[in-house]
């Protein structure tokens, strides 16, 4: 029992003084940020490294995921003969939630381990250490335009994941339960306002800050060598993809209940 | 030009410097020997700010850093350059930008004086034409070579130096050695060399300091410690495997309890 008590208060100590880090991570982010000097060339070139490679994989994705959507509505709205309202669903299934959620666990896989071993074989190379010796701040050097790529490139990509969704539902809405393609659109866009994308955009931004300061984190307190990197790579994921849907829920809450949106 | 007093350093719960003391005149080549992980590099750290001693004082012209704010060490590192032992090349940069780091960072100047500055930091360590290779095409010697390349485009006062013979052949340790010895005597910089190696200590410092448990146990002339009777320095400076070194438990793994 003692055993338990103990293993319980060292676990919830390691947990908050983990959320602390990427606090005072996020905030030196968010600060540097906006301090000058200013080198927006390389948050360019970090969105340019995220965004096209990212895309066809989350593309892919949405449009399997609309497909799956729309097959999955029909088993049940056909025996209501309700299926004109899929498309509805469809639509505002992908923009408030399926599209950034799944472009951002795709992201966090793909860019966020690549962060962690990145950062993390230049920390135990002694880089990190080699930016500072040059009076050079690793976070304003590395964390800063990966952070801003990310928050940058999320939103764009969970965009085109939404309209390549939908379209993904359009094909078996139209060719498999003969939806026309005018009703098919005509509901869509019933169904969908402004509020829904939005909403599913501003999820995005979080899930990008999620995603640089976990995998920032993780690569610049690596301890050992290869191993050390490996470790740290499947953390970064692992820990982002939780904190991807704690937040999501948390936001949805915020949506749903405070802003009644 | 450093002035290090009673430093105290812990790391995981072991203490890597105990009352520490040492000193290093303007111009002068200091080498620090000692067994591995008994916190040579640590003290490296600790001058260039990479790490903060417990306690203890460390002065660097006159200025007391450790307690520094970080904007005014940042002004102050601009004139300790810093060999590390792996040479720490950004390895997302070829080698001509790796040099110019520091001249693209803080100095608004033009590509052609960049290449200038870059070829001629180049030519100081006898390297030529390497500007476009990256750095996993160069041999570890030529690593070290940039390393103290980019670290010569700062033009700093104090050059630290981590182990710069280590994991290379013995011709090229040598020309790294000879390579030392011109910067030294060319332009007149105060280094301190952290080695094991003791032909190189003997040929490029003018005073050596012998680390055992966390404090200097002797500090002079490389003929003073070759001569030293001291049995901890004679078994170190001689390798052997019997002695008060190794008969300490503790420093077997590396640290000093």
């Amino acid at each position: 029992m003692l055993n338990f008590v103990i293993k319980t208060g060292a676990t919830t100590n390691s947990l908050i003084r983990y959320i602390g880090q990427l606090a005072i991570l996020w905030s030196q982010t968010v600060v540097l940020a906006l301090t000058p000097s200013f080198k927006g060339v390389r948050s360019l070139i970090q969105a340019n490294r995220i965004g096209p490679g990212s895309f066809i994989i989350s593309a892919l994705v949405a449009f399997f995921v609309g497909m799956i959507i729309a097959l999955q509505m029909a088993y049940q709205m056909i025996q209501l003969s309700a299926e004109i309202y899929i498309p509805q669903i469809i639509s505002v299934a992908l923009t408030r939630e399926l599209a950034p959620v799944l472009t951002a666990l795709i992201v966090a896989g793909r860019i966020g381990a690549g962060i962690a071993a990145e950062i993390g074989s230049m920390t135990v190379t002694e880089q990190v250490d080699a930016l500072k010796a040059f009076a050079v701040n690793p976070v304003k050097y590395l964390v800063v335009p990966r952070f801003l790529g990310l928050v940058l490139m999320l939103p764009v990509l969970t965009m085109l994941s939404d309209i390549i969704g939908i379209w993904g539902g359009y094909v078996i809405c139209v060719y498999k339960l003969h939806i026309s393609h005018e009703m098919f659109w005509r509901m869509v866009f019933k169904a969908l306002v402004m509020k829904d994308v939005l909403t599913g955009l501003v999820k995005t931004i979080f899930f990008g800050m999620i995603i640089a300061i976990v995998g920032c984190h993780q690569g610049l307190t690596v301890r050992g060598g290869a191993e050390g990197v490996g470790k740290a790579t499947t953390t970064a994921v692992v820990r982002s993809f939780i904190l991807i849907i704690m937040t999501d829920c948390m936001i949805t809450f915020i949506f749903y209940f405070l802003l009644k949106v | 030009m450093i002035e290090i007093r009673n430093l105290y350093k812990t790391l995981e719960h072991q203490l890597v410097l105990n009352n520490l003391n040492l000193s290093v005149r303007r111009g002068e080549t200091k080498a620090i020997i000692g067994r591995s992980g008994v916190g040579k590099s640590v003290l490296l750290k600790n001058i260039v700010g990479l790490m903060r001693p417990d306690r203890g004082s460390i002065k660097i012209n006159g200025i007391e850093v450790t307690s520094l704010d970080e904007k005014v060490y940042n002004k102050l590192r601009m004139e300790i350059g810093m060999v590390f032992q792996g040479g720490a090349l950004f390895d997302s940069m070829n080698v001509g930008e790796n040099v110019a780091f520091v001249l693209n960072e803080f100095m608004n100047l033009d590509a052609k004086t960049v290449r200038d500055r870059v070829a001629d930091a180049l030519a100081l360590v006898g390297l030529k034409d390497v500007e476009h290779m990256m750095p996993s095409q160069l041999s570890g010697g030529m690593k070290k070579r940039v390393s103290l390349a980019r670290v010569l485009c700062m033009e700093p006062q104090i050059i630290l130096y981590d182990e710069p013979t280590s994991e290379v052949d013995p011709i090229t340790a040598a020309a790294l050695i000879h390579l030392i010895i011109e910067l030294r005597d060319k332009l007149k910089v105060t280094s301190l060399v952290v080695t094991h190696d003791m032909n190189l200590a003997y040929q490029v410092a003018d005073s050596i300091a012998m680390f055992y448990r966390g404090q200097v146990i002797a500090d002079g002339k490389p003929e003073d410690i070759k001569n030293s009777i001291h049995p901890v320095i004679r078994q170190f400076i001689s390798g052997q495997a019997q002695g008060p070194i190794t008969d300490d438990e503790s420093l077997i793994f590396g640290h000093v309890k």
